[in-house]
């Protein structure tokens, strides 16, 4: 790390991950960026490609944590780029989110990650095209898991995702809940049923890193633990004749 | 298990996912991760204690004289040592285990971090007087 400019800017190293298609084998490229107190990781890549490499492949979009493209890991954390600040680091490693497939350098397909929430099938039903002057009381346990913006950090960061390709992830548990948790007209009860499965909610195995790697404050973790036990009430109501519905 | 979703399509190649030796990969982990790195190391030792300690047993069906060969053996300091880091990873997996338990049914879930720091202080406590008294003979 260089010594600070009076304007509080130096010199970071950035170790980008690379591997193009028909890649054997990844590498890593070091490119020296200016940062300074406020810079992003996502700043220092953007200009990584526009002044020294234009061939390093990136996805981005909104810069403020809302669209949910630039999902990567920085020094082996899960984080958005465009809210992941440089800090004091003198070297940064960049690479691209785990247990989904690379297209490029940065870059991981999110299909699978989205066939993972297709069985939910989330709802977006309004109940009003206008938004209500007061909001009902407890909505706040809601929203919570309506503020999934699907970056596919918490699948990354889950290490039985890592060892289980056929989890279906945090995310896609977390959506089913807040269906469960707010049906709007829906059956409740399918969704627990989908969910009460050893590739769902029992393949947790409690490691809590989703929760605390998602940038949107959603709780997937509390969600597949309150799935479970929607899941043992369901069976239980089966078990004892007392209806099948969760 | 009850459910039907019958995923196929795995999430990607396996040469792209963390596999089973990201279970141990501590970088980027939080504290959730750090319980879940640890309860893995400790139960994989009490697995391998286990058969350790069935070789050990049948060492009495070759005669008071080996048995008698291996108990010096075991009361020297080193084997005490192996005996506290038994101790210590009983202590971490059982204690972690009860709070895996609880906060994988969502009970005080929103505490697992509170849960994880107090039980293993409690480890620590434990097997500090524990290693005491391995080592004082009592």
């Amino acid at each position: 790390m260089t010594a600070p400019a009076s304007d509080g800017r130096r010199t970071a190293r950035f170790r980008v991950h690379r591997r193009k298609a028909g890649d054997t084998a990844s590498r890593y490229d070091e490119f020296e960026v200016a940062v300074g107190p406020n810079t992003t990781v996502l700043d220092g890549l953007v200009e990584i490609r526009r002044d020294k490499d234009p061939s390093l492949t990136l996805r981005h979009s909104c810069f403020h944590a809302s669209c949910g493209t630039c999902g990567m890991r920085v020094n082996g954390q899960e984080g958005l780029a465009c809210v992941t600040k440089v800090g004091e680091a003198a070297e940064v490693t960049v690479e691209p989110m785990a247990n989904l497939p690379i297209v490029s350098d940065l870059v991981v397909a999110m299909e699978p990650f989205y066939e993972c929430l297709d069985p939910v099938d989330r709802p977006l039903i309004r109940n009003s095209e206008t938004v209500p002057s007061e909001l009902p009381d407890g909505i706040d346990a809601y929203t919570r898991y309506e503020d999934c913006i699907e970056c596919g950090i918490c699948l990354s960061a889950c290490p039985i995702a890592g060892s289980d390709p056929l989890y279906v992830g945090p995310a896609a548990i977390a959506a089913a809940w807040r269906v469960v948790e707010e049906p709007r007209g829906l059956a409740a009860g399918p969704v627990v049923r989908l969910m009460d499965d050893e590739q769902a909610v029992w393949r947790c195995h409690v490691a809590w890193e989703c929760s605390e790697a998602c940038p949107s404050g959603v709780d997937p973790a509390g969600a597949i633990a309150r799935m479970r036990r929607a899941a043992i009430a369901a069976r239980a109501r089966r078990l004892f004749g007392s209806g099948g519905g969760a | 298990m009850a459910g039907t979703l019958d995923r196929e399509r795995p999430l990607a190649a396996p040469e792209q996912r963390r596999g089973v030796g990201g279970w141990f990969d501590p970088r980027g982990r939080r504290m959730g991760g750090f319980a879940f790195i640890l309860n893995r190391l400790t139960g994989i030792g009490l697995v391998l204690y286990l058969y350790l300690h069935l070789v050990v047993l049948s060492m009495l069906a070759r005669g008071p004289d080996a048995w008698d060969q291996f108990v010096d053996i075991a009361l020297s300091p080193p084997f005490l040592a192996l005996d506290v880091l038994l101790l210590v990873g009983m202590l971490i997996h059982g204690l972690n285990g009860i709070r895996v338990g609880l906060i994988g049914l969502g009970l005080v879930a929103s505490r697992q971090r509170a849960m994880f720091i107090a039980l293993m202080t409690i480890a620590a406590l434990v097997a500090l007087v524990g290693a005491l008294r391995i080592f004082g003979g009592e």
